[in-house]
C-alpha cells in the first residue's frame, strides 16, 4: 500500500453538516417518504386514532430493541428475547391462576425476564461462551418450558386492572405503551450516550481486550446488558400479554428477527462498536409505519416478512455499495 | 505398552468417541426400561427418521467451519420441497425434479454466499433475512395453499421408502452423503480450505486460499444438500406447505454444536456432525417411548445445545499464558 497524500482540510466539517449526512438523517427522510406514501395509499391512514393504534405495532418490539442495540454494540446478541416473552407470559399466567393480583402478576413477569437474562449472561459473561449459540439454545429452552407447562392450552382471564398495560391510555391518544416507549427511549439514550456504562459498552464492542486492560469490568458489563435485555423482554411480555389478554406458548414467535432488523436498520453495526440510540428510535417508527401501511392495504403478514427480510439485508448492503459501511 | 496406552487415551479424548459413548449410554438407559427400543428394526427406523437432520448437519458443519452460519437451511428445504411438489403436480419426471431442486437449493445457497462474499454482510444477518424471504416466496408461489398426499404421484412419494438391503432409500442417501463428504473434507483441496479459512483466515490468505470464495462454496454445498432434503422431506411426509420444517434450522445448528463443531470456525468433522444429529434423533424418538410429552422436546434440545457448547469450551480452552483473566473476546 502506498501512502496517498493526505489532504487536511483548513476547517473541519461543521457538526450540522455531519448530522445532515448521517444515517439518522437518511432514516428521517425514509420515514417521511413512507408516511407520505401511506397517506396517499389509504384514506384511513391520516387519522389520529388509527395512528395511535399503529404505534402498538412497534412499541413492544422497540423497548426490547433499545436493550438489544446496547447488547449488539457491545459485540453480543440475544436471539432468545421472543422466547423470554413466552416464558415470562407463561409465568404470569401461572401467577394469575394461583390467584395473584395485578401487581404480583407484573412483578412475576419482570422477575422472569431478569432471571432469563441473567441465565444467558451467566453462560456468556462468566463461562465465556459465544452468545449466538447460548441464546439459540435458550431460545429453544425458554419457549420449550412454556410448551411443557401449557402444551396446547392457553391462559385466559387476566384481571381487569391488568388490561391497562396493553390497552390503557394515559392521555387522549397517548397509550400507556407509547408513553412507556418514550420514557424508555429517553432512558436508554442517556444510558448509552451520557454515562460511563454506555462508554464501556462501546469500548467492549470495539476491543474487549483493550477494554479489559483499561480497567473496564468486561464480564460484569456484559452480564448487566443481558439482564437489561431480559428485563426489557419482561416489560414487553407484560404489555403484550395485557394487550392480547391471553398467553399461548407460541406468543411472539419470530419477534427476535424483527427486533434485530430494527436495531440494524437503526444504524447499529452488527459487528459491534458503533451505532446510536436515536437511529433505533427512528427505525422503530419506520417499521411501525410500514407494517401499519401494509396492514391497511390488506397485505398478508408473510409478505410483510419478506419485505422485512429484504430491508434487513438491504440496509446493510446499500451503505457497503456506497462505500460507507 | 506406554505407547498404546497413550493412543487409547487420545482416542478416548476424541470428541467423536465421547459422543458415540454418550449416545450408546443413552440408548442403553432407554433399553433398560424399554427393551424393544434396541431392536435392529427400530434402530434402523430411528436412523431413517434422522437422515434429513444428518444430511443438513453435514451442510451446516461446512458453513460453520468457515466461520459462517446458515439459518436459512430449513426455509431453503421448505421452498425447494414445495417446488418439487408443484413440479410433480405438473407432471415433470422424478429424476428431473430431484436434479432441479438440488440445483435450486444450490442457487439459494449461492445467494447467501454471494451476499457474504461480495457484499461482506455477516452471515447471520444474511441468513436471518433470507430465512424469512424464502418462506415468504413459498407463500407467493402457492397463496398459502397446501399440497396434500392425494395431489402427489405414487412414484414421487414412494422413492424415499423403497427398501434396498433392508434399509430405505432415504437412509442410503444419507449414508452416501456421509461417505462422500467425509472424503471431500479429508482428501480434497476444497475440504482442507474449509478448515484453513475457519482456523486462521489470515494464514489461509497467505497460502493462496480465497476466503470469501471458500465461504461461498460452503454455502452452495449446504444449499444443495438442503434442496435434496427438500424433495426427501416432502416425499416422505407427503405434504408441502409454507411452514414445513419450521424451526428445524435450530435442530441443525444443535446437531453441529453437540457434534463438537466450534461455532468460531475451523474445528469439526463429518463424524461429529453425524453423531450430533443421531444424538438428537435418539432423544426425539425416545421421548414418546419413555412416555414423555412431545412438548418437552424443544426444551430438551435447548438444554442439549447449552450443555454441548459449555462442554466444548471447557475442552478446547487454550493453554496459552493468561495475562489478564476474562478478557477473551
Amino acid at each position: 500500500m502506498t501512502a496517498a497524500p493526505r489532504i487536511i482540510p483548513d476547517r473541519s466539517t461543521t457538526r450540522l453538516f455531519r448530522e445532515l449526512r448521517s444515517w439518522e438523517a437518511l432514516l428521517v427522510i425514509v420515514f417521511i417518504a413512507v408516511f407520505i406514501i401511506n397517506s396517499f395509499a389509504s384514506p384511513y391512514f391520516l387519522n389520529v386514532w388509527n395512528l395511535s393504534d399503529a404505534t402498538f405495532n412497534f412499541t413492544e418490539k422497540a423497548m426490547i430493541a433499545f436493550a438489544m442495540a446496547m447488547l449488539i454494540i457491545a459485540g453480543e446478541i440475544d436471539l432468545s428475547v421472543a422466547s423470554i416473552i413466552a416464558l415470562a407470559s407463561t409465568a404470569m399466567g401461572l401467577a394469575m391462576t394461583a390467584g395473584a393480583g395485578t401487581p404480583v402478576i407484573v412483578l412475576v413477569g419482570l422477575a422472569t425476564g431478569v432471571a432469563c437474562g441473567a441465565f444467558n449472561g451467566f453462560f456468556v459473561a462468566r463461562l465465556g461462551l459465544p452468545s449466538i449459540v447460548v441464546t439459540i439454545g435458550t431460545m429453544s429452552l425458554f419457549r420449550g418450558i412454556s410448551f411443557i407447562i401449557l402444551e396446547d392450552r392457553a391462559f385466559n382471564g387476566y384481571p381487569k386492572s391488568f388490561a391497562f398495560f396493553g390497552q390503557g391510555y394515559v392521555w387522549w391518544v397517548i397509550s400507556f405503551e407509547l408513553a412507556l416507549f418514550a420514557v424508555c427511549a429517553v432512558i436508554f439514550t442517556l444510558l448509552l450516550h451520557r454515562t460511563p456504562f454506555g462508554r464501556a459498552t462501546y469500548a467492549i464492542g470495539n476491543n474487549p481486550v483493550a477494554a479489559q486492560f483499561s480497567g473496564i469490568r468486561v464480564g460484569q458489563v456484559r452480564f448487566i446488558l443481558f439482564m437489561l435485555t431480559g428485563l426489557m423482554s419482561g416489560i414487553a411480555a407484560v404489555c403484550l400479554t395485557s394487550r392480547l389478554g391471553s398467553t399461548r406458548p407460541s406468543i411472539a414467535t419470530g419477534m427476535e428477527l424483527e427486533i434485530v432488523t430494527m436495531v440494524v436498520l437503526g444504524g447499529v453495526s452488527i459487528l459491534g462498536g458503533s451505532g446510536r440510540m436515536l437511529g433505533v428510535v427512528l427505525a422503530a417508527f419506520i417499521m411501525g409505519c410500514v407494517t401499519f401501511g401494509f396492514g391497511l392495504l390488506n397485505v398478508p403478514g408473510i409478505v410483510m416478512s419478506i419485505f422485512l427480510g429484504l430491508l434487513l439485508i438491504g440496509v446493510i448492503a446499500v451503505p457497503r455499495f456506497l462505500g460507507r459501511g | 505398552m506406554g505407547r498404546t496406552h497413550g493412543a487409547a487415551m487420545t482416542l478416548l479424548k476424541a470428541r467423536e468417541v465421547q459422543l458415540a459413548l454418550a449416545t450408546l449410554a443413552l440408548i442403553a438407559l432407554i433399553t433398560a426400561r424399554f427393551p424393544a427400543f434396541v431392536a435392529p428394526a427400530n434402530l434402523a427406523s430411528v436412523f431413517n427418521d434422522t437422515s434429513p437432520l444428518i444430511i443438513l448437519a453435514i451442510g451446516q458443519m461446512m458453513v460453520i467451519l468457515t466461520k459462517c452460519i446458515d439459518l436459512s437451511m430449513a426455509a431453503n428445504l421448505a421452498l425447494t420441497g414445495m417446488t418439487a411438489a408443484l413440479m410433480n403436480g405438473a407432471g415433470v419426471p422424478l429424476p428431473l425434479i430431484i436434479l432441479t431442486v438440488t440445483v435450486m437449493g444450490a442457487a439459494l445457497g449461492a445467494i447467501n454466499g454471494l451476499l457474504v462474499w461480495k457484499v461482506g454482510i455477516p452471515s447471520i444477518v444474511v441468513t436471518l433475512g433470507t430465512m424469512t424471504i424464502y418462506r415468504g416466496v413459498i407463500f407467493l408461489m402457492t397463496d398459502g395453499k397446501w399440497v396434500n398426499a392425494h395431489e402427489m404421484t405414487d412414484g414421487f412419494k414412494a422413492l424415499p421408502r423403497v427398501p434396498i438391503l433392508g434399509l430405505p432409500v432415504m437412509s442410503w442417501v444419507a449414508i452416501a452423503i456421509i461417505i462422500a463428504f467425509a472424503v471431500v473434507l479429508r482428501r480434497s483441496a476444497m475440504g482442507r480450505a474449509f478448515f484453513a479459512v475457519g482456523g486462521n483466515p489470515h494464514a489461509a490468505v497467505y497460502t493462496g486460499i480465497n476466503v470469501g470464495r471458500t465461504q461461498f462454496a460452503a454455502f452452495v454445498l449446504s444449499g444443495a444438500l438442503a434442496g435434496l432434503v427438500g424433495y426427501l422431506w416432502v416425499a416422505r411426509y407427503a405434504v408441502a406447505y409454507v411452514d414445513i420444517a419450521g424451526g428445524f434450522e435450530l435442530d441443525v445448528v444443535a446437531a453441529c454444536v453437540i457434534g463438537g463443531v466450534s461455532i468460531a470456525g475451523g474445528i469439526g468433522s463429518v463424524g461429529g456432525a453425524v453423531l450430533g444429529a443421531i444424538f438428537i434423533g435418539v432423544i426425539k424418538n425416545a421421548l414418546p417411548v419413555v412416555g414423555m410429552s412431545p412438548f418437552s422436546q424443544m426444551a430438551i434440545s435447548g438444554i442439549a445445545i447449552i450443555a454441548a457448547v459449555a462442554f466444548n469450551a471447557r475442552q478446547s480452552r487454550s493453554k496459552g499464558r493468561i495475562i489478564l483473566k476474562g478478557a477473551e473476546a
